[in-house]
């Protein structure tokens, strides 16, 4: 399918990266959002609010952001496209509709627009600290995907992969943006309608009775449904069976959680974005993601030019992990460096897989400014020497 | 067998649940049966009714009526339900909870959606009580009434329900007991026939927990309590409702007003300021 083309601002724009997330959800056909004020997420909110009166879509700015993260999976069920957005202190709140869009697989967008923490934190300042609550944050054992953009042109690209991949995937999707990427002005090309790529749901074609929502016909996703179409639905927080209804045991417990997870799981290879650029051989290699890989890749270019031999991993795909892809980056380089602006959270995740293989090193502040070219080419000149 | 009579609200429920998990003399059973019946009498198509519900013992109800339900998460049913709602406006949605789910945790999202005046009917079964986690405090609890978290007795303050919706621009506000079935199945009739946001309390007894900690008696002690102690006040002022422990109970139909709806606002507003411009929100088609 692609793009409606009455909506889509086709051309070349100079807008910041919340804009473009704006942007790129209504070109994704997303036709309802629910939020709540939050900085430094706010533009994204604004945007829809003023584009969605004239092109059929409906904002609704909640009581709060628990509302807001249940509130657009009531549109899900409905039978639209919809996302909520928010940061910090709102995305924590939200933890508890992650569980419910996870166990009631409800295709939901939940965009970060991450800022400094814990608590209210940097509120207008930058960083890449929820990357494991995007993971971890609700209860239980449950998948989700993560994707992180580094430039506004990749808000737009990507928050529209996002929703793709929720409707394949019928999971909690994260688009894991940052202050920085989101308040960056940047050229930001919107291709015509007939040139984006948009998946829409496929709902099941089994007439009522010969349907049952959570029953797998073929493949691994349940077939989607919405209200209205005749099967009365039931859709629960509880663990459930294959009609829906709560089937509370470990035996029950243990296939359903073992499903949500193994659907996202069994498809990481065509699940995963990542750019991976002269690895090979190199005394060195840089794991990045989000607004940090730009500085990251400009640091690489400086070094290689005074003729280090540095690798250079960028991950557009946070969740679930590349698992391969790190394993490979270990066979073929002599040390690993993870850059991100945290304290150290995906470089457990590359320590985990490179096990002990080769060295790995993080560079990591705590937020609230982009990670200093200087301190990034530093790192990797004394992990090659 | 085919002489076998039918039940007349056979078809709202999802029999393949039978038995459900409601104690002998509750009344959420009751306050569903008249709910079965009225849905009926307002003649809604079950394929566009709509049933939404938090967590609890009433928040069981999703999951026995036979439409398009869903069971979501501890107090958040009435935000669900406006995305829902608003993305289904061809549909009626019906919130169907307990006094703990609804006001306690959910309360912000009860005042906000009777604000905006959304187009949905909730219906809140008060037992005074939270009893799907053993019969604790709720901001319903009367003062002096004993739960398993106020072991000495309630001391805090009350909410009264009817006054609280109608103070937030309900457009139908109703109480009634679950002895006062037939009242309960107009009203109930009236809520789903009615453009916005309506609530109706239903009283009703929790014998299990409430009853027992308290000493009043079983289901049927509660019954007798509720027809000799209520008078019916239509239209009185919610201000006067309130509840204490044990005391009298005034039941009725107290609001019916007419406001804009969340919807017809925000075209009214769009028209007015876009004109042609206005692309009107139809959810999903």
């Amino acid at each position: 399918m692609k793009a409606d083309s009455s909506a889509v601002l086709t051309g070349m724009h100079f807008i910041d990266g919340n804009e473009a997330c704006g942007e790129g959800a209504i070109a994704a056909g997303c036709r309802f959002v629910a939020g709540y004020p939050i900085t430094p997420s706010t533009e994204v909110v604004e945007q829809i609010a003023r584009r969605f009166p004239k092109i059929g879509g409906m904002f609704i700015q909640m009581e709060d952001e628990i509302a807001s993260s249940i509130c657009f999976q009531g549109a899900v069920w409905a039978g639209l496209k919809a996302m909520t957005v928010t940061s910090g202190p709102g995305i924590s709140l939200m933890m508890e509709h992650v569980g419910l869009a996870a166990i009631t697989e409800c295709p939901s967008v939940f965009v970060n627009v991450q800022r400094g923490g814990p608590s209210t934190g940097l509120p207008t300042l930058p960083a890449q600290q929820d990357v494991m609550q995007a993971r971890w944050g609700s209860h239980g054992d449950y998948e989700v995907i993560a994707l992180a953009p580094s430039s506004p042109q990749e808000c737009f690209d990507h928050v529209i992969t996002c929703f793709n991949l929720a409707e394949k995937y019928r999971c909690p999707v994260f688009f894991m943006m940052d202050e920085t990427v989101g308040h960056m002005l940047g050229k930001v090309k919107i291709p015509p309608a007939d040139e984006i790529e948009v998946v829409e749901r496929v709902y099941t074609k089994r007439p009522p009775g010969e349907y049952l929502p959570y029953k797998i016909y073929d493949g691994d996703q349940p077939e989607m449904v919405r209200v209205g179409m005749g099967h009365r639905i039931h859709s629960t927080g509880l663990t459930h069976d294959e009609r829906g209804y709560p089937d509370m045991n470990a035996e029950a417990q243990d296939k359903m959680v073992r499903r949500l997870c193994s659907k996202i799981t069994d498809h990481v290879d065509e699940i995963s974005i990542a750019e991976s650029d002269q690895v090979e051989g190199s005394d060195v290699t840089i794991v990045s993601y989000g607004i940090t890989a730009r500085v990251v890749a400009y640091a690489v270019d400086l070094l290689r030019e005074q003729g280090l031999k540095v690798g250079r991993v960028r991950l557009v795909t946070l969740w679930p992990f590349n698992e391969k892809l790190i394993k490979d980056v270990a066979q073929n380089t002599k040390a690993i460096i993870v850059a991100e602006m945290n304290l150290g959270q995906m470089v457990y995740e590359v320590e985990r897989v490179v096990a002990g293989k080769v060295p790995v090193h993080l560079i990591g502040h705590a937020g609230g400014a982009m990670i200093e070219l200087q301190t990034i080419m530093d790192k990797i000149k004394e992990v090659a020497s | 067998m085919s002489d076998t009579p039918v039940n007349p609200v056979d078809g709202l429920l999802r029999m393949e649940r039978m038995p459900h998990i409601w104690c002998g003399g509750c009344g959420i059973g009751t306050s569903v049966n008249c709910f079965a019946r009225a849905v009926d009498k307002a003649g809604i198509d079950h394929e566009h009714l709509h049933v939404v519900s938090g967590i609890g013992c009433t928040g069981r109800v999703a999951g026995y009526v036979n439409v398009d339900s869903f069971h979501t998460t501890h107090g958040r049913a009435i935000p669900f339900a406006t995305g829902l709602s608003l993305s289904r406006p061809d549909s009626k949605v019906v919130v169907y909870s307990g006094d703990g789910d609804l006001t306690a945790i959910g309360g912000n999202h009860f005042i906000h959606a009777a604000r905006r005046n959304i187009d949905m009917t909730v219906i809140c079964v008060n037992n005074f009580t939270y009893g799907m986690t053993g019969g604790q405090v709720t901001p319903t609890t009367p003062y002096s009434a004993k739960a398993s978290t106020t072991p000495y007795g309630n001391y805090e303050h009350t909410f009264n329900l009817p006054n609280l919706a109608d103070s937030c621009g309900a457009q139908f506000v109703a109480r009634w007991t679950v002895y006062h079935v037939r009242q309960l199945t107009r009203s109930m009739t009236k809520a789903l026939k009615i453009k916005g946001f309506s609530f109706i309390e239903v009283i009703a007894p929790c014998p299990t927990l409430y009853q027992r900690r308290n000493k009043l008696g079983d289901g049927v002690m509660a019954l007798q309590y509720y027809k000799d102690q209520s008078t019916i006040q239509n239209g009185a002022d919610t201000a006067d409702v309130g509840l204490s422990f044990q005391s009298d109970l005034i039941v009725g139909e107290f609001v019916e007003r007419e406001n804009l709806t969340f919807m017809e606002g925000y075209e009214k507003r769009m028209k007015e300021i876009l004109g042609d411009g206005f692309v009107p929100y139809k959810g999903a088609k």
